[in-house]
């Protein structure tokens, strides 16, 4: 039966992954090349293969330049992306929510406070100038994630949906005020804090990739592992529960794993909006809701997305750098409008 | 094969189901009735383990709170009164879900049977021609019995249904309900559903379950049950009266 009812998923095929990658690949030669000193293509890629595969590198290339300065960005800017763009998707999955990403439930905003009163007081770590900043992050995100399942369990012993999410959106708001706060007390770090609290990647180095490369291996291996079970939670909890999935446990292990995932991203970047609301929409509009398709799909495009937009956050006011938030805010915003728009003339 | 004893589920101090003891062995068709707010609805999620509940409710002997949840969905089928899906999936993806516990787990053995049971289950419900069909398309009825098949691919003992004739025409209500009866015809097979036509009821019941504020009226055949006495009892009303009124209609 031909029907215009029937859909074609046929599109998500092992040529799609490719083409993704190959997308992905592009995008970061591209963003390593355009800058406020323009480098050749052919340069960008001599200087990293040679790197890679210790080669001496010519004296002529911008080695400097592409290896310790815009390298690393781009492989941060790209691994953020993805695994906030992997987080939201299994966030409004989980929580069968299209308005869900890891900020809804306050783990985001969490993170942000523990990072911003680690800058406003000095805080850091003997021995390293930026451990203290990503410890307290990421302690601020684990206290904010079992305050709130405290605070949703408290409420409603099942955990459901409706409470975490309820809890995460007030919470959300309670800790906006609190940044906000300190930010008007610590008037020495303000601007550092406005700028930080809106998200930027200026001056990471290779051990902030190499955590966000370790995280996002072993968190995306945890989320593609529990495809079938958010499928379950897509279509409804009480469907997920009476076709055997241990609700309580797979939603637990799902939150701790972004929020594992979004604390060490905002540790290192401060928050970047919208990019895990916006891009698994338009993941889903390519491959369909299927969450073996869709994380892979989100994973990709939100590693795009995210280094398209550091590109613009860069080169659009050059030699003045927006915050990335700025862009991904703006873009994301018109973005979802126009999703919004055309799934609601769909149905 | 699967009892409850003594079940009592409350909503702070409101119980809906209160004291409630039952029993259902292979080959029953057990109709829960019951005016509304009954605790119909409410004991059908305590079986589910959807609730919190005080007393006992046993599978084959075993309390099911200590059976793992893939465990309980391999045994006991239930299909909810209400069902909607946000998302596009294709009807053969929410089917396909149906096989989820015995595909979970990473020691699960491969489910060889599963793609001969989803093709199976799609056909019973005449929905082989919707596979790849979104299911935000669907109507309500088409929705009811795409998750009707998700609990025949799931393959359980027991089918728990809660309103199975929801948004079916009657076309679809006599060919859901003969469907699960030639379900039943397997050895060790069982269904218990809640149901708010009592004349369906008395039609595929084998027994009855009269429910009337959390508490049994009565139980056990369904002819010995669903009798007017008891339906004045728990209806304030004549129901037969009402159900010849009806009938007259058509004369």
């Amino acid at each position: 039966m031909k029907d215009a009812r029937m859909l074609k998923r046929e599109r998500f095929t092992p040529l799609t992954c490719a083409l993704l990658a190959l997308g992905l690949l592009l995008t970061m030669i591209l963003c390593v090349c355009v800058g406020s000193v323009r480098i050749s293509f052919a340069d960008t890629v001599t200087a990293v293969w040679n790197a890679l595969w210790g080669l001496p590198i010519p004296q002529n290339i911008a080695k400097n330049i592409i290896l310790n300065v815009r390298l690393p960005r781009v492989l941060c800017v790209a691994l953020s992306g993805a695994a906030l763009s992997l987080c939201g998707a299994a966030m409004q999955g989980l929580l069968r929510n299209p308005l869900a990403d890891g900020s809804t439930m306050g783990v985001s905003s969490g993170a942000a406070l523990g990072a911003v009163i680690a800058m406003a007081t000095g805080f850091t770590l003997p021995g390293s100038g930026y451990g203290g900043i990503m410890v307290t992050a990421m302690a601020f995100a684990f206290g904010s994630l079992a305050l709130i399942l405290s605070l949703a369990f408290a409420l409603d012993r099942s955990l459901a949906t409706s409470s975490i999410i309820l809890i995460g959106v007030i919470y959300t708001m309670f800790i906006s005020s609190v940044i906000s706060l300190i930010i008007t007390f610590a008037s020495d770090h303000t601007r550092s804090l406005s700028f930080w609290t809106l998200g930027s990647f200026s001056g990471v180095n290779y051990d902030q990739v190499r955590l966000l490369c370790l995280a996002l291996i072993v968190c995306g291996f945890i989320l593609l592992r529990f495809a079938p079970e958010l499928n379950a939670f897509a279509i409804g909890e009480d469907n997920a529960r009476h076709i055997g999935v241990n609700v309580k446990r797979v939603k637990l292990v799902i939150l701790i794993t972004v929020s594992v995932l979004i604390g060490v991203c905002v540790s290192i970047s401060g928050t970047v909006s919208f990019v895990g609301l916006v891009m698994p929409h338009i993941a889903r509009m390519l491959v369909g809701p299927n969450h073996k398709r869709l994380l892979p799909a989100s994973l990709f495009s939100g590693a795009i997305f995210l280094l398209l937009a550091d590109l613009t956050a860069r080169t659009l006011l050059s030699p003045i750098e927006l915050s990335i938030g700025v862009v991904t805010s703006i873009v994301g915003a018109a973005a979802f409008v126009v999703i919004f728009c055309r799934t609601r003339k769909g149905r | 094969m699967l009892s409850g004893k003594h079940v009592t589920v409350r909503y702070g101090d409101f119980a809906a189901v209160n004291d409630l003891s039952f029993h259902l062995e292979p080959g029953q068709w057990l109709m829960l009735a019951g005016p509304n707010g009954a605790g119909k609805s409410t004991l059908i999620e305590a079986i589910a383990r959807g609730v919190p509940y005080a007393g006992a409710i046993e599978w084959a002997g075993r309390d099911i709170r200590t059976l793992k949840p893939a465990q309980l969905a391999r045994n006991i089928g239930v299909l909810s009164q209400k069902n909607a899906v946000g998302y596009a999936y294709t009807v053969e993806e929410v089917v396909g879900l149906g096989r989820y516990a015995y595909q979970s787990g990473f020691l699960s053995g491969k489910d060889d049977a599963g793609k001969a049971r989803i093709e199976r289950a799609l056909e019973l419900t005449g929905l082989t021609e919707l596979r790849k069909a979104s299911m935000l398309t669907l109507s309500g009825g088409e929705t009811q019995r795409a998750f009707l098949a998700q609990v025949f691919a799931q393959d359980p003992q027991v089918l728990i249904l809660d309103e199975p004739a929801n948004h079916l025409d009657i076309n679809y209500q006599q060919h859901i309900f003969s469907l699960i009866q030639a379900w039943l015809k397997e050895p060790g097979r069982a269904v218990l559903s809640v149901v708010h036509d009592l004349s369906l009821a008395r039609r595929y019941g084998t027994h009855a379950l009269l429910m009337h504020r959390g508490k049994c009226v009565s139980q056990g055949p369904v002819r010995d049950v669903l009798t007017p006495d008891h339906l004045q009892q728990v209806y304030g009303m004549d129901v037969y009266a009402w159900m010849r009124d009806m009938l007259s209609q058509w004369q």
